[in-house]
């Protein structure tokens, strides 16, 4: 299968046909006589002419060129790539669901807003949030909206802040939605333990400063352990925190943001509940808010009212739910309709299945996993932050760098064995970085399968170290030429 | 069913190999008082209980497949050949990560170059990203772009774009220092006159929308030139099925192309996940948001592909990257691009015609009723708007047609109140001309 697979379009024959409408069963007038000629393209449409059978091919063919977690291990850190269920799936592509229009009146909506409130409710209590918005569309649309949130919070007390402080060890889209609001981003270095260095929080946290964005865990998979002082620090400023719950998998059942004085978290549906990546989305990223702010979410909310039912053996009181504008400091809409909602179901079905036992199994056996790979791979990698580690953590190559291996071609040897890469080069303060999330959903054997392998990298990068250099060789392409493809950017097909 | 395949005895195994007394001396770090807590979830359910809620929860709502839909307004029902669901429920394609790793993920970044051409090619311009989140983040995403090319600070858009995309572009502008001016529509396009007026040389961009909210379509060529002869982009927010027939943003001189491409193979869905996507002039690329993926050869020459132009990203720039999105709609633009393979070149144009033929048919013998009457005389792509001339409300009259298995159009005084007692209609290639007389004959015994 390592062959090349043509593109569509050069697949073309003139004339092939794969699907066709129905015959117009409408009287057809001539295209001129319903629209003005100047309205009508001129522009060829350069599609492809193919059959059905090219179409199946071609996009399988595709696929099988793919590495998924349903092929194997993805050690992908901070992407938290856990096993998604196939009764998810199932659930989400149910006609009620998909074949559902968003301007339907509410009572034609009565189950899938039901679904909705519920979930809501189930993060609430997951993470001890007061209130929840599910429409940001990704964890970095969530930080969006929670920055709009901020500054919408102390527009409302008179105060016109200018900064947010970000730890440098934070994800790139932290500092990139906060300019987004045009706020000034104030990065603050980790301190050698990895963690937020409280002292200097304390100094560079003034009456200017808006809000703290802090992961927690961190992307080195560690607990900030002083998370409840520096909560007292933003908020003795006057200032809010702002907790990016990337990582939320690994305190699943174990802690709860809303009590570690964050004002505003982020979820991912599409890490931490089971939701597929799709190649690259779509995701989900709710945000939860305390009580104080949740007058400024993002409309519409769903709430559940009382509704009286008169019938003939008496009256009988029914929850209905609606969509309501009522959040009188809402940010406004931050997108079209309500949000990823098939995402939203996947997230809801997952957990009903896992249920309260479930939920707290999912952390408590993150953290193990984790920490067994970390503890396997201690001997021949230098891990420069932390003893132990929550949901992931991260390698330096610094060592193999020395013989001349990097954090890439470790990366690279590990397709070869058949093995996902982990994330590398980040987090940014971690040189050579190779950042290793297991997730809960995988067994000893496959950790201890894939541990072997590292330390057989580790092993050949003493002895011979050539035979780690230029990999991958089995996967479908070698090593492509990245700088080419930026220099000289070829970006579409083109009819030769 | 909680799919953690590590057992008790497995959590033994390993707590032993690691020499730790307890699985809780891992969580060390973390204060006893955050330890305080239970959750009230409920009890986990099993594979057929769980689907069992589901099945109830699905079936609280009422399809449009079981009844018949007039509604669009942003987000359109047209069918999905099975080809659609099947190749794209593979999970090679579903269960992998954004394609970081270009060696084993040739599939998706093959599909998403296919994808970037065929919108491309659909719009006529230059250059397309790999998705945004939706059309009214596209639309807002193009906004800022041009506010980020030059020190103009005025937008202005069009009272007939969509009102969701205008509430969503005010509130990613807020707190930019900028004026978004709205412009009038009062025959259902924009007024050309005061958008003449009203574009200076503060004038950082000009959004327009066709078809617009209202179905009917913009004048994007006079509207074009207005723009740019003041040096305004000139941002055109289009439907991707209607350029099958329509005039593309490249033969108009758009400088940005956005839209919402759901109605591409991908479901309503209830409002989301949908598609946004966003192409350019090839003199704005390096300032496109999103993931680009371009083609390279690999270390033996063979032809590949990459994500690319990676240093305009917030993984690379941070705080200086032209966007902030990570995750975007990868499977839905996977989606789209299966789903105009499938329909193919020639399917692409019927597909588009289909739509004007049916929706003018349904137009034309709504009009000749005395229970309604047309509000706006331009021409439309696929919707229109129709006001009711008795004494009976819209939405009584669309409680009535519900009752008949009838969904119909959106009232506008919401997001319209000169509009009252309007209501927005939508006739894709879906309905029948049976369907169609049906409501025909409904709506002419209200
Ligand atoms: C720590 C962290 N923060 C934020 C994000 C952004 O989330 P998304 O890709 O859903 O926008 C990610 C994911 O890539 C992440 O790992």
């Amino acid at each position: 299968m390592n062959q090349i697979e043509p593109l569509i379009f050069d697949k073309t024959s003139p004339g092939r046909r794969c699907f066709v409408f129905p015959a117009c069963d409408v009287p057809v007038k001539p295209i001129t006589e319903l629209l003005a000629r100047d309205m009508l393209r001129k522009k060829e449409i350069k599609l492809p002419e193919v059959s059905e059978i090219d179409v199946v091919r071609h996009f399988t063919r595709l696929s099988q060129m793919n590495y998924c977690v349903d092929t194997n291990f993805y050690p992908l850190g901070s992407c938290t790539m856990k096993y998604n269920p196939k009764t998810n799936e199932e659930a989400a592509r149910l006609e009620g669901f998909t074949k559902l229009h968003p301007y339907q009146s509410v009572e034609q909506c009565q189950g899938i807003l039901k679904l909705l409130y519920d979930l809501e409710q189930m993060l609430k209590d997951i993470s001890g949030m007061s209130a929840f918005t599910l429409q940001p569309a990704a964890g970095a649309h969530g930080e969006l909206t929670g920055m709009l949130i901020i500054r919408a919070y102390l527009e409302k007390k008179g105060e016109k802040r200018r900064k947010i402080i970000i730890p440098d060890s934070a994800h790139g889209t932290n500092p990139a939605s906060a300019v987004l609001c045009g706020y000034e981003i104030e990065s603050i270095r980790s301190h050698a333990n990895g963690l937020v260095d409280i002292k200097k929080l304390k100094e560079i946290f003034t009456r200017d400063t808006a809000a703290i964005m802090i992961t927690n865990p961190n992307t080195l998979g560690l607990f900030e352990k002083d998370i409840l002082e520096i909560g007292k620090i933003a908020h003795t400023m006057g200032g809010l925190v702002y907790c990016d719950g990337a990582n939320m998998n690994a305190l699943l059942g174990i802690a709860r943001p809303g009590d570690m004085g964050v004002d505003i978290l982020h979820l991912n549906l599409h890490k931490t509940f089971s939701t597929p990546h799709g190649g690259g989305g779509p995701g989900a990223g709710p945000i939860g808010v305390t009580d104080e702010l949740a007058s400024f979410l993002p409309v519409p909310g769903i709430k559940a009212v009382d509704k009286l039912i008169t019938e003939s053996i008496g009256n009988d009181v029914q929850k209905e739910y609606i969509l309501h504008y009522d959040y009188p400091d809402s940010i406004g809409k931050i997108r079209a309709f309500y949000g990823h909602i098939g995402m939203m179901i996947r997230a809801y079905t997952y957990l009903l299945s896992l249920g309260k036992e479930g939920v707290c199994k999912v952390g408590k056996y993150a953290v193990l996993n984790a920490n067994y790979l970390r503890h396997k791979l201690e001997k021949q990698y230098d891990i420069p932050y932390g003893k132990t580690c929550m949901h992931e953590f991260v390698i330096s190559a610094t060592r193999q760098k020395k013989k001349g291996i990097s954090a890439l071609d470790i990366a690279k040897k590990l397709l070869d064995y058949g093995f996902h890469a982990p994330t590398i080069y980040f987090p940014l303060i971690v040189e050579e970085a190779i950042m290793i999330e297991p997730t809960e959903t995988e067994s000893r054997e496959t950790l201890d399968a894939f541990a072997a392998v590292m330390i057989q990298i580790a092993s050949d990068i003493e002895q011979q170290p050539d035979r780690v250099r230029n990999s991958p060789k089995t996967t479908p392409i070698s090593r492509p030429d990245e700088v080419k493809a930026a220099r000289e950017p070829i970006l579409r097909w083109d009819k030769k | 069913m909680d799919y953690i395949p590590n057992t008790e005895h497995d959590r033994k195994m390993m707590l032993g190999e690691m020499k730790v007394p307890s699985f809780e001396s891992l969580l060390k770090d973390i204060p006893a008082p955050l330890r305080n807590f239970s959750l009230s979830l409920r009890q986990g359910l099993s594979e057929p209980e769980v689907l069992r809620v589901l099945r109830d929860l699905s079936g609280g709502n009422i399809s449009t497949d079981a009844y018949i839909s007039f509604l669009g307004a942003g987000a359109y029902e047209h069918y999905i050949p099975s080809v659609v669901d099947h190749l794209a429920s593979r999970s090679e394609f579903y269960t992998c990560y954004t394609p970081y790793q270009p060696e084993v993920s040739q599939g998706t970044l093959q599909a998403i170059y296919e994808f970037q051409t065929v919108m491309c090619e659909l719009t006529g311009m230059d250059v397309s990203n790999a998705s945004l989140y939706d059309g009214s983040t596209a639309l807002a995403e193009a906004a800022l772009l041009s506010l980020r090319l030059h020190e103009k600070n005025k937008i202005i858009c069009s009272r007939a774009i969509h009102p969701e995309y205008r509430q969503v572009l005010k509130t990613y502008l807020k707190g930019l220092h900028t004026e978004i001016v709205e412009i009038d529509t009062p025959e259902g396009i924009t007024d050309t006159d005061q958008l003449k007026k009203m574009v200076d040389d503060k004038t950082s961009a000009v959004l327009i929308q066709s078809p617009n909210f209202f179905g009917c379509i913009e004048d994007m060529e006079i509207i074009s030139t207005i723009a740019h002869k003041q040096g305004a982009l000139f941002i055109a927010c289009v439907n991707p099925i209607s350029l099958g027939v329509l005039k593309s943003p490249g033969e108009y001189d758009a400088d940005i192309a956005v839209g919402e491409a759901q109605v591409l193979g991908n479901y309503i869905n209830y409002g989301g996940p949908y598609l946004g996507f966003f192409t350019v002039k090839k003199e704005f690329l390096r300032r496109m948001p999103g993931r680009i993926v371009g083609q390279t050869v690999d270390s033996e020459g063979r032809r590949c592909f990459v994500l690319t132009l990676q240093a305009r990203e917030q993984h690379i720039r941070r705080q200086k990257a032209t966007s902030n999105i990570c995750t975007n709609q990868g499977l839905l633009a996977l989606r789209a691009c299966i789903y105009v393979c499938t329909l193919g070149k020639a399917g692409m144009a019927e597909l588009a015609n289909l739509n004007i033929q049916k929706s003018h048919y349904a137009y034309e013998r709504l009009c000749a009723l005395n229970t309604v009457k047309p509000v706006f005389k331009n021409p439309f792509f696929h919707e229109f708007v129709l006001k009711a001339q008795g004494t009976i409300p819209v939405n009584k009259i669309n409680e009535y047609l519900l009752k008949k298995g009838i969904i119909g159009g959106l009232e506008l005084s919401g997001f319209y109140p000169e509009l009252d007692n309007c209501m927005l209609l939508c006739v894709t290639e879906t309905k029948t001309r049976e369907s169609i007389d049906r409501l025909i004959l409904e709506l002419s015994q209200i």
